[in-house]
């Protein structure tokens, strides 16, 4: 499949379904077909509905798991890494305050190399309290190492957290990989998704082995401390490894297209042949964006749209071609990285800064707490966009929706 | 040919050592004896989840490891957190016929900072949730691999680095937490205390509480040298000393109901115990008469839940 | 050692695989004093070598129980607890 085309079709075998689901019970759906072995959850707004559907699962014998009914989400991180460590597939969800509480273990998560899969709700960070979705807790963090991967709508919901399994396990990658979804603008909302049939997801999804699990058999220790002669080969091999883990990322979308019908790739590329601009977009807000983009388009306007799908590892050569030829690249952020500006924005310079020819780069800041954007919010931006391109910035920090 | 275990009366202990030789812990550590013995009551068929702390870092320093069994270390405060995922994790691949039925403990340990204080909360969620393990806290009194800091664990009047004794100040000016009490409230199965100079009541509890189903709790006085200040060759002395003056008395709670484990006629008086650490150096008569006064008082309210709930 | 190795050498996830392989370490040059068993008193009741935190005293093929020097940190606890007093403990020799 080319890359840069996202097919949806019916896909599947005869037995797939197409089912009425809620994000959030898309993803538990999915980690029940994945016949998931712990799940070590806490709940939190906007993730509520995923722990109590797996709960439910549990209770009725739909699925086979133990369900560890953590009193945190620094012990639910760190219960995962113990069930992971002695081989169970294991599953968890958060959101906002919940992963920054369990920022020190995803840490240790990616770097003693267990394949967690976890799906972030994305909520606000506090302080106010905003149980409302942005992206602050998925931008603050980038840093750790897992592979991670921002959905648009419920059938990714579905899709990309069965995905991450696969991925994550693969004997190559063994890292942990993060599905982010929009706190109440997918996890809250309905959508038609196909769900495949069990004997295709076995066949994507072999039996979790992990190599290194803990047993008396082959005593082994995980966890060892680094002193400073070694510290730095540990990490070097870290980012390496992640680095590499690229090829896999791509090779295991092809091989889940090949058997669901629904080929993923890492920067999706909407409308974009001869666009002059092209916005930049991350989740759910892609798909109001792509309206605009459409209505745009109609009108003779050479527009285009990106969607960043895979954020870890960035996808360097992908996002490079897709801009090429563009002339301004708009950057639209949910989140402020204070003192700086829009996190997604400041990343996507620095990966275009060397390319000749380049777009024009400018960012606008919106979304923030459950702020909705609308069309004409992404109109907005799109003008203004070009405006800040034209003339140059001349405000502090570019922003839509926020009043004042 | 190789002795495979030394005979003490009616007891054999293995010569194995599941904790190996040239590890890092300091000259005299009564914390690495309480985990070598605590190791051989174990045996191999175990999976330990180490809290970080002395524990941890005497003994793997990247590339090595002193440890002889599955071994698993990743933060401070998660311990417990960590041994619930894998009991849980064993338990369900052997109910879903991935891995053979086999016995396994599942061993979490910590120093008293990692369990009384940042690892409190993981260990009562543990405790509630009933998980099939055996914690046991290795309580040298403070937080010793920083650096001698306090803990909820440090005495009242023992000098630290973060309430160190002054002019204005005699050191700890709080009374050590009761984390047994903390945990029996909790309606687990098993609690002890053990101390490293009774060797055989160490390995039986330390076995006991493995064999128990559920949770279990066994907390052991680690006497450390180079933060009690006293000369290493003492660990086992000043440990002995510990229970005979009933500073730090051996009991059990079994389903609620105890048992002093020793009970001597009459307790020594503090002072045998607390002239031989320089922690306690600054003290004046006045203040280990207090100490000494609040010694009695709690062995009493012990005495009086023994006569009470008795085994 | 381990300031010898690369990057490449990095296990995954930094898991050491061999068991107990911290047990090259000598931890006997941390000795300032040493141990002498004097075997006409001793009894063979095996409380030093149970209660050595470092489990450097070994059983015998003569039924005694003695320090070995590779790993002795020279502590004194197996001097102090002797019941019989048939260890005590001497300076280490400058080497």
């Amino acid at each position: 499949m080319p890359c840069g085309s996202y097919k949806h079709d019916g896909g599947g075998g005869k037995m797939s379904r197409r089912v009425a689901l809620e994000a959030s019970h898309a993803a538990a759906e999915a980690a029940k077909m994945a016949d998931v072995d712990v799940i070590s959850a806490y709940p939190i707004t906007p993730q509520t509905h995923i722990p109590e559907r797996l709960a439910e699962m549990v209770a009725d014998g739909e699925l086979s798991a133990a369900y560890i009914p953590v009193e945190s989400e620094h012990s639910a991180m760190s219960a995962c890494l113990g069930a992971a460590a002695v081989g169970a597939r294991t599953f968890t969800a958060t959101a906002g305050q919940g992963l920054e509480l369990m920022h020190e273990v995803v840490y240790v998560a990616s770097s003693m190399r267990y394949p967690v899969v976890m799906t972030v709700c994305n909520r606000a960070l506090s302080a106010p309290l905003s149980v409302w979705g942005d992206h602050s807790d998925a931008m603050a963090v980038r840093d750790i190492g897992w592979i991670q991967v921002f959905c648009q709508n419920n059938q990714e919901a579905f899709d990309l957290t069965l995905w991450a399994f696969r991925v994550g396990e693969d004997p190559n990658v063994l890292l942990p990989v993060m599905v982010h979804l929009d706190g109440f603008t997918l996890t809250h909302v309905t959508e038609p998704v196909i769900l495949p049939e069990q004997s295709e997801v076995d066949r994507f999804l072999p039996r979790f082995q992990y190599p290194f699990a803990l047993n008396p058999d082959k005593p082994m220790t995980h966890g060892a401390f680094g002193p400073p002669e070694i510290y730095s080969e540990t990490k070097l091999a870290q980012e390496v490894a992640f680095r590499n883990s690229k090829d896999i990322i791509l090779g295991e979308w092809k091989e889940f297209g090949d058997i669901f019908g629904r080929y993923y790739n890492p920067v999706e590329e909407y409308k974009t042949e001869n666009a002059e601009i092209l916005l930049l977009t991350m989740g759910s807000f892609t798909e109001t964006a792509k309206i605009v983009i459409d209505a745009r388009r109609d009108k003779g306007e050479a527009i285009g749209l990106m969607s960043l799908r895979l954020w870890r590892p960035f996808p360097f050569e992908e996002f490079r071609r897709a801009v090429k030829g563009s002339k301004i690249l708009i950057v639209f952020d949910r989140c402020i990285s204070f003192g700086m500006g829009g996190p997604v924005f400041s990343e996507v310079r620095s990966a275009l800064y060397d390319e000749e020819p380049r777009p024009k780069v400018v960012g606008i800041i919106g979304g923030l707490g459950g702020r909705d954007m609308a069309e004409e919010d992404f109109e907005h931006v799109i003008n203004r966009g070009r405006e800040i391109a034209e003339k140059g910035p001349e405000k502090m920090l570019e922003t839509v929706g926020i009043r004042g | 040919m190789e002795t495979k275990a030394v005979r003490f009366g009616k007891k054999l202990v293995t010569t194995k050592e599941f904790l190996a030789e040239g590890h890092n812990f300091c000259t005299g550590c009564g914390e690495a004896l309480a985990i070598r013995l605590a190791m051989k009551a174990l045996g191999e068929n175990v999976v330990v989840a180490m809290a970080t702390g002395c524990d941890e870092v005497c003994t793997t320093p990247l590339p090595y490891t002193s440890w002889r069994v599955p071994w698993l270390h990743t933060l401070f405060e998660n311990a417990a957190a960590e041994i619930s995922g894998v009991e849980a994790g064993l338990k369900i691949l052997v109910k879903k016929g991935r891995m053979p039925e086999r016995d396994i403990v599942c061993v979490a340990m910590g120093g008293d900072g990692a369990t009384s204080d940042i690892g409190m909360q993981a260990l009562s969620g543990a405790f509630e949730r009933g998980h099939d393990f055996i914690y046991i806290c290795l309580d040298n009194e403070a937080y010793m691999n920083t650096g001698i800091q306090r803990s909820s664990a440090t005495p009242y009047g023992a000098s630290t680095t973060t309430a160190p004794a002054g002019k204005f100040s005699i050191g700890q000016i709080t009374r050590k937490k009761n984390m047994v009490a903390i945990a029996a409230a909790h309606g687990i199965p098993y609690v002890a205390t053990a101390c490293p100079s009774y060797r055989f009541d160490l390995m039986k509890k330390v076995k006991k509480g493995a064999e128990s189903k559920g949770p279990a709790y066994v907390h052991i006085l680690s006497p450390c040298p180079t933060g009690w200040r006293y000369s290493s060759n003492l660990t086992i002395d000043i440990g002995q000393l510990a229970v005979q003056t009933g500073i730090f008395p051996l009991y059990e709670i079994e389903g609620g109901r105890y048992r002093l484990d020793a009970d001597p006629p009459e307790l020594k008086p503090v002072e045998e115990y607390l002239k031989l650490q320089g922690r306690y150096r600054h003290l004046t008569d006045e203040q280990i008469e207090s100490i000494q006064q609040m010694v009695n008082e709690d062995y009493a309210k012990l005495k009086e839940k023994v006569a009470a709930f008795p085994m | 050692m381990a300031d010898k190795l690369t990057w490449r050498d990095m296990e995954v996830g930094n898991i050491v695989k061999e068991a107990g392989s911290a047990s090259f370490r000598k931890t006997g040059d941390w000795r300032t004093e040493k141990p002498i068993l004097d075997k006409e008193k001793c009894i063979k009741c095996a409380l030093c070598w149970i209660y050595c935190p470092d489990a450097a005293i070994k059983p015998s093929e003569d039924g005694y129980y003695e320090a070995d020097l590779y790993y002795c940190k020279g502590c004194g606890i197996c001097a102090s607890i002797c019941p019989v007093g048939a260890i005590s403990m001497t300076e280490e020799e400058e080497k």
